[in-house]
């Protein structure tokens, strides 16, 4: 059983902590010019950060308990095919969707 | 500034977010659903979602209080899997820094994986826009998918089930990412930093309180910047 005051500290706490790590940059920085070679890093920022936080989800999948799954393998692998040659966002989604679906379904039947 | 092109930038933003709804929803569900049979009441559930607003951390936070985790550490480990998120600021900076203050702050508190995605991606590719265009970007962005992250919240502790799970709803968040990030690979040193990025948060998955990410996504721009300034210099020379 965890305790109302428990709860409540660890809301907001967190609550309070997390709006501080979010506005660090943004808040003390603000519209100062940044160096030229700290903006050549964070151009790369999203390609740094995003690829990271989904490679353990595709490899190992909560889902499945961790144990890597060949429909979500695949469904990955056309996501990013699609995205990069199309450049449409929402046409690799459909992509992905698509051929996750499509996968399952086909080893439901199989 | 006219009133029309905030407003389209809005209309922009919303429409970008919008996908991100498939992210959001078994998530917030889910997570009602969880933080009830924790114990918690519908306004501690709601307040956990409204004051924190970061899926993972609170899933972290919530799981370490059932086990009767020391306060303290709860808080470390949940604020650790938030780290990143300094990133996200940054990388905002030179796009929104000028803002006022109130509203560099509200897009601190609404600064999430979804609309960080969103918003990067769109001011590069609309890199004539005004400060004032950025901020209403946001707020579009914002808006499927933030309200959504509270209410079904609630909707999850009421009816105490989350989505079926032949849906594969946990899907979602890889495919919605992968579309965002697969059109950003455009250059060798974008292919290079998410190659890194990849190699070691997998390599690091064993780094405890999310720090492998942190150590992966920090070599992944340093490879992506010394990767430009090598073909700068390769092209110059």
């Amino acid at each position: 059983m965890i305790t109302t005051a428990t709860i409540w500290t660890v809301i907001v706490i967190l609550g309070v902590g997390t709006f501080l790590i979010r506005f660090s940059f943004l808040g003390l920085i603000g519209g100062r010019d940044l160096p030229e070679w700290v903006l050549r890093h964070l151009r790369y920022t999203a390609v740094a950060v995003l690829p990271g936080l989904v490679a353990p989800l595709v490899i190992w999948p909560q889902a499945t308990g961790g144990q890597p799954d060949l429909a979500r393998a695949i469904a990955a692998v056309a996501t990013v095919a699609v995205g990069w040659w199309t450049r449409s966002v929402l046409g690799a989604m459909i992509a992905g969707a698509a051929v996750l679906y499509g996968v399952m379904a086909l080893g439901a039947f199989a | 500034m006219t009133q029309t092109t905030t407003k389209s930038a809005y209309m922009t933003g919303l429409r970008d977010g919008l996908p991100f709804l498939l992210v959001i929803a078994p998530f917030s569900l889910l997570f009602g659903v969880v933080a009830t049979e924790a114990g918690l009441n519908i306004l501690q559930s709601l307040m956990f979602s409204v004051v924190v607003i970061a899926g993972a951390s609170q899933f972290t936070a919530l799981q370490l209080m059932v086990d009767q985790t020391p306060t303290f550490i709860v808080l470390a480990t949940a604020l650790a899997v938030n780290l990143r998120m300094a990133m996200y600021s940054a990388s905002l900076t030179p796009w929104l820094g000028a803002a006022p203050v109130w509203q560099r702050a509200l897009i601190s508190y609404f600064l999430v994986d979804a609309t960080y995605a969103c918003a990067i991606t769109r001011f590069e590719k609309e890199p004539q826009w005004t400060v004032n265009q950025r901020f209403f970007y946001f707020l579009g962005a914002v808006t499927p998918v933030c309200p959504v992250w509270y209410v079904l919240t609630v909707v999850g502790a009421l009816i105490g089930t989350a989505m079926p799970t032949w849906l594969a709803l946990d899907f979602a968040v890889p495919i919605c990412f992968l579309a965002m990030i697969a059109p950003m690979l455009r250059t060798i040193p974008h292919l290079a930093a998410a190659l890194v990025s990849v190699t070691l948060s997998l390599v690091l998955a064993f780094v405890p309180f999310s720090l492998g990410l942190l150590i992966a996504a920090l070599a992944a721009m340093m490879t992506g910047a010394q990767a430009e300034l090598w073909m700068k210099q390769r092209a110059t020379a």
